[in-house]
Protein backbone atom coordinates (compact mmCIF):
# COMPACT_ATOMS: atom_id res chain seq x y z
CA UNK A 1 0.00 0.00 0.00
CA UNK A 2 2.67 2.29 1.09
CA UNK A 3 4.81 1.40 -2.05
CA UNK A 4 1.91 1.99 -4.44
CA UNK A 5 1.34 5.44 -2.99
CA UNK A 6 4.68 6.50 -3.37
CA UNK A 7 5.18 5.06 -6.69
CA UNK A 8 2.14 7.23 -7.09
CA UNK A 9 3.35 10.38 -5.91
CA UNK A 10 6.70 10.10 -7.47
CA UNK A 11 5.30 9.52 -10.96
CA UNK A 12 2.90 12.71 -9.79
CA UNK A 13 5.79 15.07 -10.52
CA UNK A 14 6.26 15.85 -14.42
CA UNK A 15 9.03 17.89 -14.23
CA UNK A 16 11.93 18.10 -11.40
CA UNK A 17 13.49 16.42 -8.16
CA UNK A 18 12.89 14.22 -5.76
CA UNK A 19 15.34 13.22 -2.72
CA UNK A 20 14.59 10.14 -1.24
CA UNK A 21 16.41 8.43 1.81
CA UNK A 22 16.34 11.49 3.89
CA UNK A 23 16.90 10.05 7.60
CA UNK A 24 13.86 11.81 8.98
CA UNK A 25 15.60 13.82 11.89
CA UNK A 26 17.56 15.45 9.19
CA UNK A 27 14.57 15.93 7.02
CA UNK A 28 14.10 19.85 7.97
CA UNK A 29 17.85 20.39 8.16
CA UNK A 30 18.10 19.32 4.62
CA UNK A 31 15.63 22.19 3.84
CA UNK A 32 16.98 24.51 5.07
CA UNK A 33 20.50 23.55 4.05
CA UNK A 34 18.88 23.94 0.14
CA UNK A 35 17.25 27.18 1.27
CA UNK A 36 13.62 25.55 0.01
CA UNK A 37 11.90 28.11 2.08
CA UNK A 38 12.93 30.46 -0.47
CA UNK A 39 12.25 29.08 -4.02
CA UNK A 40 8.58 29.51 -5.34
CA UNK A 41 8.42 25.86 -7.08
CA UNK A 42 5.79 23.88 -5.61
CA UNK A 43 7.02 21.07 -2.91
CA UNK A 44 5.78 18.55 -1.70
CA UNK A 45 7.58 17.18 1.39
CA UNK A 46 6.78 13.49 3.50
CA UNK A 47 8.70 12.82 6.69
CA UNK A 48 8.52 9.56 9.38
CA UNK A 49 7.95 7.01 5.85
CA UNK A 50 8.73 3.68 6.30
CA UNK A 51 12.24 2.69 5.10
CA UNK A 52 13.81 -0.77 5.13
CA UNK A 53 17.14 0.51 4.96
CA UNK A 54 17.20 3.45 7.05
CA UNK A 55 13.79 2.73 9.45
CA UNK A 56 12.38 6.11 9.37
CA UNK A 57 12.81 8.23 6.29
CA UNK A 58 11.96 11.61 4.71
CA UNK A 59 11.24 12.92 0.94
CA UNK A 60 11.10 16.03 -0.91
CA UNK A 61 9.89 16.01 -3.65
CA UNK A 62 10.14 19.77 -5.94
CA UNK A 63 8.59 20.84 -8.96
CA UNK A 64 11.03 21.91 -11.55
CA UNK A 65 14.18 22.38 -10.46
CA UNK A 66 17.15 20.90 -10.78
CA UNK A 67 20.06 20.89 -8.36
CA UNK A 68 24.10 21.83 -9.17
CA UNK A 69 26.08 19.20 -7.84
CA UNK A 70 28.27 21.49 -5.26
CA UNK A 71 24.38 22.38 -4.52
CA UNK A 72 23.13 19.05 -3.53
CA UNK A 73 26.63 17.43 -1.89
CA UNK A 74 26.67 19.13 0.62
CA UNK A 75 23.55 17.73 1.90
CA UNK A 76 25.63 14.34 2.24
CA UNK A 77 27.40 15.60 5.60
CA UNK A 78 23.85 14.77 7.29
CA UNK A 79 22.38 12.78 5.06
CA UNK A 80 24.95 10.70 3.54
CA UNK A 81 22.66 7.81 2.24
CA UNK A 82 20.25 9.97 0.37
CA UNK A 83 19.32 9.28 -3.48
CA UNK A 84 18.72 11.97 -5.87
CA UNK A 85 15.64 11.16 -8.80
CA UNK A 86 16.09 13.82 -11.81
CA UNK A 87 12.03 13.61 -13.45
CA UNK A 88 11.48 14.47 -17.02
CA UNK A 89 8.51 13.76 -18.67
CA UNK A 90 7.42 11.72 -15.65
CA UNK A 91 9.62 9.30 -15.83
CA UNK A 92 13.49 9.30 -13.45
CA UNK A 93 15.77 10.19 -16.14
CA UNK A 94 18.54 9.92 -13.37
CA UNK A 95 19.21 8.25 -10.29
CA UNK A 96 22.28 8.42 -8.27
CA UNK A 97 23.82 8.75 -4.71
CA UNK A 98 25.11 11.83 -3.59
CA UNK A 99 28.65 12.02 -2.38
CA UNK A 100 30.82 14.12 -0.37
CA UNK A 101 33.30 16.45 -1.95
CA UNK A 102 36.73 16.43 -0.67
CA UNK A 103 36.44 19.93 0.28
CA UNK A 104 33.81 21.90 1.52
CA UNK A 105 33.02 25.44 1.17
CA UNK A 106 30.70 27.71 2.89
CA UNK A 107 28.82 25.05 4.50
CA UNK A 108 30.50 24.01 7.78
CA UNK A 109 31.30 26.74 10.85
CA UNK A 110 34.74 26.18 12.24
CA UNK A 111 34.01 25.22 16.09
CA UNK A 112 37.51 27.16 17.02
CA UNK A 113 36.06 30.27 18.11
CA UNK A 114 39.91 31.96 17.72
CA UNK A 115 39.97 30.76 13.72
CA UNK A 116 39.69 33.53 11.18
CA UNK A 117 37.02 32.07 9.65
CA UNK A 118 34.68 32.85 12.30
CA UNK A 119 35.72 36.71 12.62
CA UNK A 120 36.21 38.12 8.85
CA UNK A 121 33.41 37.98 6.56
CA UNK A 122 34.73 35.23 4.15
CA UNK A 123 33.85 31.25 3.14
CA UNK A 124 34.70 28.13 5.02
CA UNK A 125 36.91 26.08 3.97
CA UNK A 126 37.33 22.45 4.95
CA UNK A 127 39.11 19.49 3.80
CA UNK A 128 37.55 15.93 3.96
CA UNK A 129 40.59 14.31 6.19
CA UNK A 130 39.07 11.04 6.98
CA UNK A 131 35.65 9.02 5.48
CA UNK A 132 34.98 6.65 7.86
CA UNK A 133 34.35 7.54 10.40
CA UNK A 134 34.14 11.29 8.88
CA UNK A 135 36.51 13.92 9.84
CA UNK A 136 37.21 17.11 8.71
CA UNK A 137 39.76 19.80 9.35
CA UNK A 138 40.28 23.61 8.76
CA UNK A 139 41.87 25.03 5.69
CA UNK A 140 42.88 27.91 7.81
CA UNK A 141 43.04 26.97 11.47
CA UNK A 142 43.76 23.56 11.19
CA UNK A 143 41.33 22.56 13.77
CA UNK A 144 39.56 19.13 13.12
CA UNK A 145 36.29 18.24 13.85
CA UNK A 146 34.52 14.72 13.90
CA UNK A 147 30.76 14.24 12.43
CA UNK A 148 29.25 15.06 16.01
CA UNK A 149 30.91 17.91 16.30
CA UNK A 150 29.89 19.18 12.67
CA UNK A 151 27.51 22.91 12.75
CA UNK A 152 26.41 23.38 9.38
CA UNK A 153 26.31 27.00 8.49
CA UNK B 1 62.98 32.74 -8.72
CA UNK B 2 59.05 32.49 -8.18
CA UNK B 3 57.71 34.61 -5.21
CA UNK B 4 55.80 32.93 -2.53
CA UNK B 5 54.28 33.07 0.42
CA UNK B 6 55.34 31.38 3.60
CA UNK B 7 52.07 30.34 5.72
CA UNK B 8 53.31 27.26 7.37
CA UNK B 9 56.46 25.19 7.73
CA UNK B 10 55.25 22.70 6.38
CA UNK B 11 55.18 24.72 2.91
CA UNK B 12 58.53 23.80 2.30
CA UNK B 13 60.39 20.90 1.20
CA UNK B 14 63.04 19.04 2.56
CA UNK B 15 65.39 20.52 0.08
CA UNK B 16 63.78 23.73 0.31
CA UNK B 17 64.45 23.74 3.94
CA UNK B 18 68.24 22.81 3.18
CA UNK B 19 68.37 25.77 0.95
CA UNK B 20 67.10 28.58 3.26
CA UNK B 21 69.98 27.44 5.76
CA UNK B 22 72.76 27.63 2.96
CA UNK B 23 71.57 31.11 2.72
CA UNK B 24 71.16 31.43 5.81
CA UNK B 25 74.82 31.04 6.47
CA UNK B 26 75.61 33.19 3.99
CA UNK B 27 73.95 35.31 5.28
CA UNK B 28 75.27 35.51 8.72
CA UNK B 29 78.95 35.84 7.07
CA UNK B 30 77.73 38.84 5.54
CA UNK B 31 74.63 40.58 6.89
CA UNK B 32 74.84 43.97 5.02
CA UNK B 33 73.58 43.77 1.11
CA UNK B 34 71.96 45.56 -0.41
CA UNK B 35 69.52 43.29 -2.35
CA UNK B 36 66.10 45.05 -1.46
CA UNK B 37 66.85 48.39 -2.24
CA UNK B 38 64.12 50.00 -4.01
CA UNK B 39 61.61 47.38 -2.19
CA UNK B 40 59.07 49.17 0.70
CA UNK B 41 57.98 45.91 2.84
CA UNK B 42 55.18 45.92 5.60
CA UNK B 43 55.33 44.53 8.62
CA UNK B 44 51.71 44.13 10.40
CA UNK B 45 51.28 43.50 13.57
CA UNK B 46 48.08 42.99 14.79
CA UNK B 47 49.71 41.64 17.84
CA UNK B 48 52.48 42.90 19.42
CA UNK B 49 55.75 40.93 19.59
CA UNK B 50 58.83 42.85 20.13
CA UNK B 51 61.29 40.72 19.62
CA UNK B 52 60.13 38.94 15.83
CA UNK B 53 59.45 42.49 14.81
CA UNK B 54 62.43 43.93 15.73
CA UNK B 55 64.29 40.86 13.75
CA UNK B 56 62.31 41.01 11.04
CA UNK B 57 62.89 44.85 10.75
CA UNK B 58 66.43 44.37 11.19
CA UNK B 59 66.50 41.93 8.44
CA UNK B 60 65.23 44.36 6.03
CA UNK B 61 66.72 47.02 7.04
CA UNK B 62 70.36 45.09 6.68
CA UNK B 63 69.32 44.26 3.13
CA UNK B 64 68.44 48.20 2.45
CA UNK B 65 64.83 47.72 1.90
CA UNK B 66 62.23 50.14 3.36
CA UNK B 67 59.46 49.65 5.87
CA UNK B 68 55.80 50.51 6.81
CA UNK B 69 53.83 49.39 9.02
CA UNK B 70 52.04 48.87 12.57
CA UNK B 71 53.48 47.13 15.82
CA UNK B 72 50.01 47.33 17.74
CA UNK B 73 46.47 46.66 16.32
CA UNK B 74 45.31 49.39 17.97
CA UNK B 75 47.29 52.12 16.17
CA UNK B 76 45.89 50.25 12.91
CA UNK B 77 42.20 50.82 11.53
CA UNK B 78 41.28 47.32 12.29
CA UNK B 79 40.68 48.88 15.88
CA UNK B 80 37.82 50.87 13.92
CA UNK B 81 36.40 47.61 13.02
CA UNK B 82 37.85 46.96 9.03
CA UNK B 83 38.49 43.60 7.78
CA UNK B 84 41.60 41.80 7.80
CA UNK B 85 40.68 41.35 4.33
CA UNK B 86 40.30 45.16 3.21
CA UNK B 87 43.68 46.12 5.25
CA UNK B 88 45.31 43.15 2.89
CA UNK B 89 43.96 44.94 -0.06
CA UNK B 90 44.36 48.71 0.61
CA UNK B 91 48.52 47.61 1.82
CA UNK B 92 48.99 45.24 -0.88
CA UNK B 93 49.43 48.24 -3.12
CA UNK B 94 52.06 50.15 -1.57
CA UNK B 95 54.22 47.34 -1.14
CA UNK B 96 56.23 44.16 -2.44
CA UNK B 97 56.02 42.10 0.99
CA UNK B 98 53.58 41.95 3.44
CA UNK B 99 54.96 40.15 6.73
CA UNK B 100 52.22 39.80 9.22
CA UNK B 101 51.61 38.61 12.89
CA UNK B 102 48.17 38.20 13.95
CA UNK B 103 46.22 36.54 16.95
CA UNK B 104 43.82 34.91 14.93
CA UNK B 105 44.62 31.24 13.77
CA UNK B 106 44.60 30.55 9.92
CA UNK B 107 45.00 34.45 9.50
CA UNK B 108 48.22 34.43 7.77
CA UNK B 109 46.77 31.40 5.27
CA UNK B 110 43.82 33.75 4.62
CA UNK B 111 45.78 37.08 3.75
CA UNK B 112 47.84 34.90 1.69
CA UNK B 113 44.86 33.94 0.01
CA UNK B 114 43.67 37.53 -1.10
CA UNK B 115 47.18 39.57 -1.33
CA UNK B 116 48.17 39.84 -4.39
CA UNK B 117 51.97 39.99 -2.99
CA UNK B 118 53.41 37.62 -0.74
CA UNK B 119 53.01 37.08 2.67
CA UNK B 120 55.25 35.47 5.60
CA UNK B 121 53.73 34.43 8.40
CA UNK B 122 55.23 36.00 12.02
CA UNK B 123 52.96 33.97 13.98
CA UNK B 124 48.92 33.16 13.55
CA UNK B 125 47.54 32.60 17.29
CA UNK B 126 48.57 29.19 18.51
CA UNK B 127 48.78 27.92 14.81
CA UNK B 128 51.98 28.59 13.08
CA UNK B 129 55.24 30.65 13.52
CA UNK B 130 57.63 29.11 10.60
CA UNK B 131 60.48 31.86 10.89
CA UNK B 132 61.02 30.49 14.61
CA UNK B 133 61.22 26.95 13.59
CA UNK B 134 63.61 28.25 10.76
CA UNK B 135 65.58 29.79 13.10
CA UNK B 136 65.71 26.82 15.62
CA UNK B 137 66.40 24.75 12.40
CA UNK B 138 69.16 26.90 11.57
CA UNK B 139 70.78 26.76 15.18
CA UNK B 140 70.67 23.04 15.19
CA UNK B 141 72.32 23.28 11.54
CA UNK B 142 74.81 25.33 13.27
CA UNK B 143 75.86 23.85 16.34
CA UNK B 144 75.62 19.95 15.18
CA UNK B 145 77.06 20.78 11.94
CA UNK B 146 74.42 18.48 10.35
CA UNK B 147 70.02 18.08 11.15
CA UNK B 148 70.39 14.20 10.81
CA UNK B 149 70.06 11.52 12.94
CA UNK B 150 70.02 13.87 16.17
CA UNK B 151 68.50 13.51 19.63
CA UNK B 152 66.37 15.95 20.27
CA UNK B 153 64.73 16.25 23.95
CA UNK B 154 61.79 18.61 24.82
CA UNK B 155 61.08 19.06 27.64
CA UNK B 156 58.12 21.18 29.77
CA UNK B 157 54.38 22.37 27.71
CA UNK B 158 54.76 20.43 24.94
CA UNK B 159 50.53 20.41 24.37
CA UNK B 160 50.45 24.09 23.43
CA UNK B 161 53.79 24.83 22.72
CA UNK B 162 53.59 25.76 18.54
CA UNK B 163 57.25 25.75 18.15
CA UNK B 164 57.60 22.26 19.32
CA UNK B 165 55.19 20.92 17.35
CA UNK B 166 56.51 22.51 13.89
CA UNK B 167 60.11 21.62 14.81
CA UNK B 168 58.95 18.28 15.20
CA UNK B 169 57.23 18.65 12.10
CA UNK B 170 60.30 20.36 10.14
CA UNK B 171 62.47 17.44 11.95
CA UNK B 172 60.85 14.74 10.59
CA UNK B 173 62.73 15.09 6.97
CA UNK B 174 66.11 14.34 9.20
CA UNK B 175 65.77 10.92 10.75
CA UNK B 176 65.52 12.28 14.18
CA UNK B 177 65.10 10.50 17.52
CA UNK B 178 62.74 12.62 20.15
CA UNK B 179 62.31 12.69 23.79
CA UNK B 180 59.25 13.89 25.75
CA UNK B 181 59.47 15.29 28.73
CA UNK B 182 56.89 16.49 30.21
CA UNK B 183 54.15 16.27 32.83
CA UNK B 184 50.94 14.60 32.25
CA UNK B 185 48.54 17.63 31.63
CA UNK B 186 51.14 18.71 29.24
CA UNK B 187 52.19 15.44 27.49
CA UNK B 188 52.52 15.97 23.35
CA UNK B 189 49.13 15.47 21.47
CA UNK B 190 48.10 11.84 20.25
CA UNK B 191 48.53 13.76 16.35
CA UNK B 192 52.10 14.42 17.05
CA UNK B 193 52.86 11.29 18.65
CA UNK B 194 50.86 9.41 15.13
CA UNK B 195 52.77 11.41 13.12
CA UNK B 196 55.88 10.20 14.56
CA UNK B 197 54.93 6.61 14.33
CA UNK B 198 53.45 7.50 10.45
CA UNK B 199 57.31 8.68 9.62
CA UNK B 200 59.17 5.78 11.57
CA UNK B 201 60.10 8.35 13.81
CA UNK B 202 61.32 6.77 17.44
CA UNK B 203 60.28 8.55 20.02
CA UNK B 204 60.07 8.17 24.21
CA UNK B 205 58.35 9.69 26.54
CA UNK B 206 59.26 10.99 30.31
CA UNK B 207 57.72 12.61 33.21
CA UNK B 208 61.16 13.09 34.84
CA UNK B 209 63.39 15.90 33.76
CA UNK B 210 66.44 13.45 34.94
CA UNK B 211 70.32 13.39 33.98
CA UNK B 212 69.74 10.08 32.33
CA UNK B 213 67.53 12.03 29.41
CA UNK B 214 69.70 15.37 29.26
CA UNK B 215 73.30 12.86 29.11
CA UNK B 216 72.20 11.34 25.93
CA UNK B 217 70.55 14.51 24.06
CA UNK B 218 72.25 16.45 21.28
CA UNK B 219 69.52 19.08 21.75
CA UNK B 220 67.89 19.81 24.87
CA UNK B 221 64.62 22.12 23.77
CA UNK B 222 63.59 23.99 26.64
CA UNK B 223 60.01 25.65 26.71
CA UNK B 224 58.02 27.47 29.43
CA UNK B 225 55.36 25.29 31.67
CA UNK B 226 52.79 28.37 31.93
CA UNK B 227 50.44 28.38 34.88
CA UNK B 228 47.65 29.25 32.75
CA UNK B 229 47.52 26.21 31.43
CA UNK B 230 46.77 24.08 34.12
CA UNK B 231 42.70 22.76 35.07
CA UNK B 232 44.47 22.11 38.23
CA UNK B 233 46.65 24.69 40.21
CA UNK B 234 47.52 21.61 42.70
CA UNK B 235 49.18 19.59 39.69
CA UNK B 236 50.95 22.95 38.76
CA UNK B 237 52.10 23.82 42.39
CA UNK B 238 53.40 20.30 41.82
CA UNK B 239 55.25 20.28 38.95
CA UNK B 240 56.33 23.98 38.44
CA UNK B 241 59.77 23.56 40.02
CA UNK B 242 60.31 19.64 38.32
CA UNK B 243 61.03 21.23 34.52
CA UNK B 244 64.11 23.69 35.50
CA UNK B 245 67.24 23.31 33.87
CA UNK B 246 70.29 23.77 36.64
CA UNK B 247 73.52 24.24 35.35
CA UNK B 248 74.25 21.35 37.63
CA UNK B 249 72.07 19.05 35.74
CA UNK B 250 74.71 19.54 32.40
CA UNK B 251 77.59 17.85 34.03
CA UNK B 252 77.65 14.49 32.30
CA UNK B 253 75.57 15.80 29.25
CA UNK B 254 77.80 15.38 25.37
CA UNK B 255 80.35 18.01 24.45
CA UNK B 256 78.10 18.80 21.60
CA UNK B 257 74.47 19.42 23.42
CA UNK B 258 72.87 22.79 23.13
CA UNK B 259 70.28 24.18 25.04
CA UNK B 260 67.73 26.06 23.37
CA UNK B 261 65.00 28.13 24.38
CA UNK B 262 62.59 30.07 22.14
CA UNK B 263 62.74 33.18 24.78
CA UNK B 264 61.27 34.80 26.32
CA UNK B 265 62.22 31.96 29.62
CA UNK B 266 60.70 33.12 32.70
CA UNK B 267 62.12 30.06 35.61
CA UNK B 268 62.52 27.33 33.69
CA UNK B 269 66.61 27.27 32.75
CA UNK B 270 68.50 28.79 36.17
CA UNK B 271 70.66 31.88 35.31
CA UNK B 272 73.44 29.94 36.17
CA UNK B 273 73.33 28.09 32.83
CA UNK B 274 73.45 31.34 31.49
CA UNK B 275 77.36 30.89 30.90
CA UNK B 276 77.59 27.60 30.50
CA UNK B 277 78.93 27.16 26.69
CA UNK B 278 76.05 24.90 25.87
CA UNK B 279 73.81 27.35 26.69
CA UNK B 280 72.92 28.60 23.20
CA UNK B 281 69.34 30.56 23.81
CA UNK B 282 71.00 33.76 23.20
CA UNK B 283 72.49 33.43 19.72
CA UNK B 284 69.64 31.05 18.85
CA UNK B 285 67.65 34.47 19.00
CA UNK B 286 70.37 36.28 16.82
CA UNK B 287 70.27 33.20 14.18
CA UNK B 288 66.85 34.97 13.55
CA UNK B 289 68.04 37.62 12.10
CA UNK B 290 69.70 35.63 9.75
CA UNK B 291 67.10 33.04 9.18
CA UNK B 292 64.98 35.73 8.06
CA UNK B 293 66.79 37.54 5.62
CA UNK B 294 66.87 33.72 3.63
CA UNK B 295 63.65 33.88 4.39
CA UNK B 296 62.55 37.20 2.93
CA UNK B 297 64.51 36.96 -0.37
CA UNK B 298 62.82 33.44 -1.03
CA UNK B 299 59.34 35.17 -0.80
CA UNK B 300 60.77 37.76 -3.46
CA UNK B 301 62.45 35.24 -5.36
CA UNK B 302 65.60 37.19 -5.13
CA UNK B 303 68.72 34.95 -5.26
CA UNK B 304 71.50 35.83 -3.82
CA UNK B 305 75.01 35.44 -5.39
Amino acid sequence: MTTAKKELAVAALENGTVIDRIPSEQLFKVVSMLSLDTIPNSITIGNNLSSKKIGAKGIIKIANHFFKDEEINKIALIAPDATINVIHNYEVVEKYHITLHDTLRGIIRCNNPKCISNNEPMETVFHVTRREPLEVTCRYCHRSMKAHEIEIL
Amino acid sequence: MKKESLVSINDLSKEEIIELLEKAKSFEQNPNRRVLEGKVIATLFFEPSTRTRLSFETAVNRLGGRIIGFSDAATSSSSKGESLKDTIMMVNNYVDLIIMRHYLEGAAQYASEVSSVPVINAGDGANQHPTQTMLDLYSIYKTQGTLENLNITMVGDLKYGRTVHSLLQAMSHFNPTFHFVAPDELKMPQEYKLFCEQNNIPYYEHRDFSEEVINQADILYMTRVQRERFTDLMEYERVKNVYILHNSMLDGSKPNLRVLHPLPRVNEIAYDVDNNPKAYYFQQAKNGLYARQAIICKALGIDIE
